[in-house]
């Protein structure tokens, strides 16, 4: 519940009313407040700047500094106000977070100085608003962030690396040259031979002069052996590498899936399939075909120059653009190709001979390249095909700038929605915690109160460590609100958990049909309930901690209250923390209590929520189930 | 707009059919087509923006104390918590709403929500304004038994015809059993308010006529203990 409506309370309070006349059982007590203090104002001198504020505003946050006690340590005797030398400015967000409920992070302040500011004063970073938690956390990471470079340039200068194994230490020389000298000489050769391998593959095809017999040579054919020794060269060179690579790679697999490595293999295989097929005449037209995958050889490059990969990434990331450029285009090429085949179709020794030989046309047409092997010969051929000329400018200029343009707004907007949608699950998450949190904090404070209850009952002497700590009366006043609803309906709220497993046990187990409807006996009112029974039961099967908290165990507790026709006590399992049934007997005056909790073993670091009281007299004290056999209490098993 | 506008409209006619003529010539025009939406929509803008700056202020302090039972200090008190939410001075209805819903985080307590504004918006304007906010809880808080008991009553009344029937009833038990939510104990079924419907119809009709009027829900009020003594509940709420 937010502090803002703290003021609203007293209205919600008073709308039960609308409850009371249709409900069945008798209303909770209402707390009371123990002290009423007549509203003061307070004066907080921060480094100067005096606030004022009413004591209640404060006091809505217990649990910090300004909430607290706490602030008694900064009370100046002489001036009557209490002194904070600390930054005013931080202060008047933190004033305002006791105001509106709402803590917002200014953008102006430096983030440590306010994480500080925070610290000092108890509240948690997670309060802050909605609206200003995204610029706080980005500002954080941003700090965080620079903050590790910080610490690994210094790491790297002084040179104390942690050992790294040989493989990893490969594997880094092989991601980033620049580590090692051994890394870059290994870069600069396999960069070298990259380009060895491409220049004899274009140098091969180029005509080296006659031989006698007048037919021209491309130098590949003459200087074979030459040419073969360095294609050899080369390929050995490129298999080492791959190998490496492989040998040093930390996820084999995927590497072997990467891009990189595709391109790698699709460079080398030709040589090895040339090596293994023999000197067919039908095989080897196959295999000079082959020979045109080595051009990839130049795609290697891209692990040298950091611009291609980018473009490569670029392309990959517009690619819905250009594939919606060639579907428009494809559509005007169709569109023009018919229409020029129709109009040319009775001229005679038309080169239009089909729909698809015009499109070569259209294609040529269109880009404005105009090779002039395709002539309109008719009137209407030569329209249509300045209409196509004059389109084409316009179909293909026009989208290629904003397809540019287009590249950096979807880049920059992808982005920006991937990073909104990932902080929307987070926001949606906090709400929902939110949420859970103050329902949970009622389902808790309900066990710790009949906890209290029963325990002052039993007349205990163990003083009240778990009494309501920390919560306010206004807490205590929104829980008796949710109370009072659950008596209206007769329901009670549990946690989620607890619901689908009562689920899952209400087809299994069948409840006595008479079980009456949930009842706190306070001191005194034992007698009076709905339906004037003999046996009342009371049943808080819930309180389940939340899983925000430490511990993930589920609590049962039960307790029955029984109008003492009946001598004997129901007891139950009792763990180690629990009373043993002696101690339970009260002295009231027409009722039993008997406290049982059972609960799963838990882990020996138990967080103080009512399990950390010493442990009772005999705490080994293990009775067996003993139901009464005339009692209405339903057992609802715990996991 | 400004060029539409200067060849939309004639301003000097030279004569009646002329000018007739030419705009029935232009409004062929597509572009000529007096465009009504946008104007509309800007009209709709200045609207908004004029709703939202409507500020209500209350009446003084001292004709406050005289209308309600509160003292002067409680008004201050409850001025204070009701700008803080509202600062425009008046609550409407998707408003109260949203404040009442903070106080049930697990069910839903919209309906309920809205039987309380408009019991308390007692003259019908959409809106709660301080004052019909402090008189409700007057009533409420300070009031009698029997002033609690018919400020409930016209609560539940929903046509505030002074009779409150099964269905009504039937809506008022539905929006209360909401607020719960799914995760209770036991497990809410469907005919859970229609049961406590007839508990109390079976309760509070005398005479059987299927309707509960004002006399006999006091009436019944009055005879039930537990009822009487919740009503006491109220005393010191502020």
């Amino acid at each position: 519940m937010a502090a803002g409506v703290a003021a609203w309370l007293p209205f919600a309070r008073a709308a039960a009313i609308g409850w009371m006349p249709v409900a069945n059982c008798p209303m909770p007590l209402a707390p009371t407040e123990k002290n009423k203090r007549q509203d003061e104002l307070i004066i907080l001198n921060v480094s100067g700047r005096r606030f004022q504020t009413w004591r209640t505003t404060l006091e809505r946050y217990p649990d910090t500094l300004l909430g607290s006690t706490e602030k008694e340590f900064f009370f100046n005797e002489d001036t009557k106000e209490y002194f904070f030398d600390r930054d005013p400015e931080v202060f008047r967000c933190i004033l305002n977070f006791y105001r509106t409920g709402k803590l917002h992070y200014p953008r102006y302040e430096c983030i440590s100085a306010y994480d500080e500011e925070l610290a000092f004063y108890g509240i948690l970073p997670e309060i802050i608003g909605d609206c200003c938690y995204e610029e706080y956390k980005d500002r954080k990471r941003e700090n965080a962030e620079r903050l590790m470079d910080d610490n690994d340039s210094e790491n790297n200068q002084e040179g104390s690396m942690p050992s790294l194994s040989f493989r990893q230490t490969m594997w880094r020389a092989f991601e980033n040259p620049h580590t090692s000298t051994l890394a870059l000489v290994f870069y600069y050769v396999t960069g070298f031979f990259i380009a060895v391998s491409v220049i004899t593959n274009v140098v091969e095809t180029v005509p080296c002069g006659t031989v006698p017999g007048n037919k021209e040579l491309p130098c590949g054919e003459r200087y074979a052996v030459a040419f073969f020794c360095l294609d050899t060269a080369c390929v050995m060179i490129f298999t080492v590498e791959y190998l490496l690579r492989l040998f040093a790679a930390p996820s084999r697999y995927r590497f072997i899936r990467s891009v990189m490595s595709i391109i790698d293999v699709v460079a080398i295989m030709p040589y090895y399939i040339g090596l293994v097929m023999t000197n067919n005449e039908d095989v080897s037209g196959a295999f000079v075909t082959l020979r045109v995958f080595r051009v990839f050889r130049i795609f290697k490059f891209s692990r040298h120059s950091q611009g291609l990969r980018i473009l490569g990434y670029t392309l990959k990331s517009c690619a819905s653009e250009l594939g919606f450029l060639l579907f428009s285009l494809t559509m005007a090429i169709i569109i023009f190709a018919t229409v020029m085949f129709y109009a040319e179709k009775g001229s005679s020794a038309s080169k239009f001979t089909s729909i698809p030989a015009s499109f070569w046309y259209t294609i040529v047409t269109m880009t404005t390249l105009g090779y002039g092997d395709m002539v309109p010969k008719t009137i209407a051929g030569k329209i249509f095909g300045s209409i196509c000329s004059l389109s084409g400018v316009l179909v293909i200029a026009l989208p290629v700038p904003v397809i540019v343009s287009n590249f950096s707004r979807i880049y920059h907007q992808n982005q920006r929605a991937d990073k909104r949608r990932a902080q929307k699950k987070a926001r949606l998450a906090r709400i929902r915690v939110a949420k859970t949190g103050s329902s949970n904090a009622y389902l808790h404070s309900k066990r710790n109160g009949l906890l209290n209850e029963a325990l002052e009952l039993t007349g205990s002497t163990e003083d009240e460590q778990h009494t309501t700590k920390g919560t306010s009366l206004i807490e205590s006043q929104h829980h008796h609100l949710l109370h009072c609803l659950e008596k209206t309906t007769n329901h009670e709220f549990i946690d989620e958990q607890l619901f689908e497993q009562n689920c899952m046990e209400s087809s299994m187990q069948n409840y006595p049909s008479s079980r009456s409807p949930s009842l706190s006996s306070h001191h005194g009112l034992t007698t009076s309930c709905c339906s004037r029974r003999h046996k009342k039961t009371t049943h808080l099967p819930n309180s389940s901690v939340p899983a925000t908290r430490l511990r993930s165990m589920q609590e049962l507790s039960t307790i029955h209250i029984q109008c003492s026709e009946q001598p004997s006590l129901t007891t139950s399992r009792s763990s180690l923390n629990m009373k043993s049934d002696d101690g339970l007997r009260p002295n009231c005056k027409a009722a039993q209590i008997t406290t049982a909790i059972i609960s799963i073993p838990t882990p020996p670091a138990l967080t103080p929520e009512g399990e950390s009281r010493p442990p009772p007299s005999s705490p080994g004290h293990s009775t067996n189930i003993s139901t009464t056999t005339t009692s209405n209490i339903v057992k609802v098993s715990a996991l | 707009p400004t060029a539409r506008a200067h060849t939309c409209c004639p301003c000097n006619p030279p004569g009646q059919t002329k000018k007739a003529l030419k705009q029935r010539f232009l409004k062929l025009l597509p572009c000529c087509r007096p465009k009504s939406i946008p104007s509309l929509s800007e009209s709709n803008v200045e609207d908004e923006f004029e709703l939202s700056t409507v500020c209500h202020r209350p009446e003084g302090l001292e004709q406050l104390q005289e209308q309600t039972k509160f003292t002067r200090k409680e008004l201050q008190v409850l001025y204070r918590g009701f700008k803080n939410e509202c600062p425009s001075g008046i609550v409407n209805e998707e408003n109260f709403k949203q404040i009442y819903s903070q106080f049930f985080p697990q069910g839903d307590s919209s309906t309920y929500a809205t039987f309380l504004f408009n019991a308390f918006d007692t003259d019908h304007d959409g809106s709660v304004s301080f004052e019909d906010f402090v008189s409700g809880l007057s009533i409420i808080l300070r009031g009698t038994i029997d002033d609690r008991l018919n400020w409930a009553f016209n609560l539940y009344d929903l046509n505030k015809d002074g009779c409150i029937t099964k269905e009504e009833m039937l809506d008022i038990m539905k929006s209360i059993y909401d607020m719960m939510g799914k995760y209770t104990y036991p497990a809410m079924r469907e005919e859970a308010p229609r049961e406590h419907v007839e508990n109390f119809f079976q309760k509070m009709d005398r005479n059987k006529d299927g309707v509960v009027t004002i006399e006999e829900f006091l009436e019944s009020c009055q005879k039930d203990e537990n009822i009487m003594r919740s009503m006491q509940l109220f005393d010191n709420v502020i």
